[in-house]
């Protein structure tokens, strides 16, 4: 198994049943999750906007998990120099920004209705947004430089000391939020969440990770078939 | 069944699933397009060897 | 450690010489405090409270103005390759980068800052905070501007794309500073979030070298 991590053949043999897999597994949790979510009654708090809390907080925790993904990949990519990780560094980006994206505004949408504004201050959605604008940075170096190798290194470097922040960010927010006794989005349920929440959660965070599976295998064959292409294209034209 | 009644928080429940719903057909479709050209950039320049 | 104050000297005389020095930074930092009662309408109570806060925003902000110098000059007349090459690591280079940034730029960002914020109607006892948490501040700014710096050399898009990385990677410094000098003026604990400051501060000064060292030498490669 570990081989298809390491060769590039073998990867592309591997995920070329893989990623259609994943891809399954995604759409049949997702399928049960929303099921158990539209069974799921309204809160006693936050009414009918908790069925929102179903597709924010999967969003959410995906915007962190690709993040360490992104980070994990550009430390192999500088350590071990593997075109493999350099890719799988790119690749995880624009899928890390857009459930960065999807956390923000099923954040605000979910606000607003208990908090009468779009936007709070929350530990958390301010966290995501200072997560969304890591992969802002992150993307818009790697455009900025022209040489790709250069580009894969610099943004590399970047996604480490982003990583190396994150958690220090995170410590930050929650502490100037504690400060200020500010809003923070409530629980549905009260602390201890029903099993009747809990379960549409748990399958739409599995959907979201699965789907996250497929889609990143996708997108690293992609970068692969690139360089390939952009070899192939140099020989040819030598 | 399945409790589709929003009520006055319609406003906000429906377009949360709408963007979500959007942005995963962009990412899917992007993803898979992306991966489509360049496979057919090296089976173009290489047509004696697939994959 | 004759070695390293010879290389912080070169590059505090890079610092002052070319583009003023700090008074970039300064004119821009007055300019934005003139701003600030045009923009919110010159009620005095409602701008001493924005005051302090607002001068700490600013102060971060104008440690990003001279950032695009601090390794532009070097790798643009190939110094920047020399260096690498010489005796003394790079990383100490990129030490002695950040030391003389925050010398020249941050230290007098540091102390215009409580005459800002008395100008702009805070109380002059907040001055020994703001310089202090200006000061400690200073050295995060200076060196993660460093880090995005080194990072964009040979880009296209220069000085946008050092604030885009490096704003982000401000908010913890931003947080812990305006914590203090909110503490202080509320009477309440400030000596906590300056110690989270001061953290942070020598932390980033231990760490950024390696980032900004690595990102030098993959600019140069």
């Amino acid at each position: 198994m570990f081989q298809a991590l390491v060769n590039p053949d073998r990867f592309m043999a591997f995920s070329r049943w893989a990623a259609p897999l994943f891809g399954v597994i995604a759409l049949v949790l997702a399928a049960a999750g929303l099921v158990l979510d539209f069974q799921a009654p309204p809160d006693y708090q936050q009414g009918y906007t908790v069925h929102i809390m179903f597709i924010h907080v999967p969003a959410a925790f995906m915007s962190e998990f690709v993040y360490v993904c992104l980070g994990v990949a550009s430390f192999l990519s500088l350590v071990f120099r593997h075109a493999l990780a350099t890719a799988a560094a790119r690749a995880a980006a624009p899928l890390g920004a857009g459930f960065t994206l999807l956390a923000l505004v099923t954040g605000s949408l979910w606000g607003r209705p208990t908090w009468g504004t779009w936007w709070v201050w929350d530990p958390r959605l301010t966290s995501v947004l200072v997560l969304f604008l890591f992969y802002l940075g992150y993307m818009a170096l790697e455009a900025a430089i022209e040489d790709e190798t250069k580009a894969a290194r610099a943004a590399a470097i970047l996604a480490l000391v982003g990583l190396i922040n994150l958690p220090i960010v995170h410590y930050s927010v929650v502490w100037w939020n504690s400060l200020h006794q500010g809003s923070s989005l409530l629980r549905a349920g009260g602390p201890a969440m029903p099993a009747v929440y809990l379960a549409p959660l748990l399958l739409m965070v599995f959907a979201y990770m699965a789907g996250f599976g497929a889609l990143w295998l996708v997108r690293i064959r992609g970068e692969v078939w690139r360089r390939r292409a952009a070899v192939l294209a140099m020989r040819a034209a030598t | 069944m399945f409790d589709f009644d929003a009520g006055r928080y319609a406003l906000f429940v429906w377009p949360a699933y709408a963007v979500t719903a959007l942005v995963f057909a962009i990412l899917i479709l992007d993803s898979l397009l992306r991966a489509r050209r360049w496979r057919r950039a090296v089976e173009a320049a290489k047509p004696e060897a697939p994959q | 450690m004759s070695g390293f104050s010879l290389i912080l000297r070169r590059e505090l005389a890079l610092s002052w010489a070319g583009g003023g020095g700090p008074f970039l930074a300064l004119g821009f930092y007055v300019a934005m405090a003139s701003l600030l009662p045009l923009a919110l309408g010159a009620d005095p109570a409602r701008m001493a409270g924005i005051a302090p806060g607002f001068a700490w925003l600013v102060l971060a902000l104008a440690s990003l103005l001279s950032l695009e110098r601090m390794f532009e000059r070097d790798f643009e007349d190939g110094a920047l390759d020399l260096i690498a090459l010489g005796p003394a690591p790079l990383e100490m280079t990129a030490l002695a980068k950040g030391l003389a940034q925050w010398i020249a730029i941050a230290a007098p960002l540091a102390l215009l800052a409580p005459v800002i914020v008395a100008a702009l109607g805070a109380p002059t006892r907040l001055t020994p905070i703001v310089v202090t948490c200006g000061l400690i501040g200073g050295l995060s700014f200076c060196f993660l501007g460093g880090v995005g710096a080194a990072l964009s050399l040979g880009s296209r898009r220069g000085g946008v794309l050092i604030a885009l990385i490096v704003l982000p990677l401000f908010t913890p410094p931003v947080i812990f500073g305006a914590g203090a000098i909110e503490a202080f003026v509320a009477g309440l604990d400030w000596r906590t979030p300056l110690l989270l400051l001061c953290a942070y501060s020598l932390g980033a000064t231990a760490l950024c070298p390696f980032a900004m060292a690595a990102a030098a030498r993959n600019a140069i490669s």
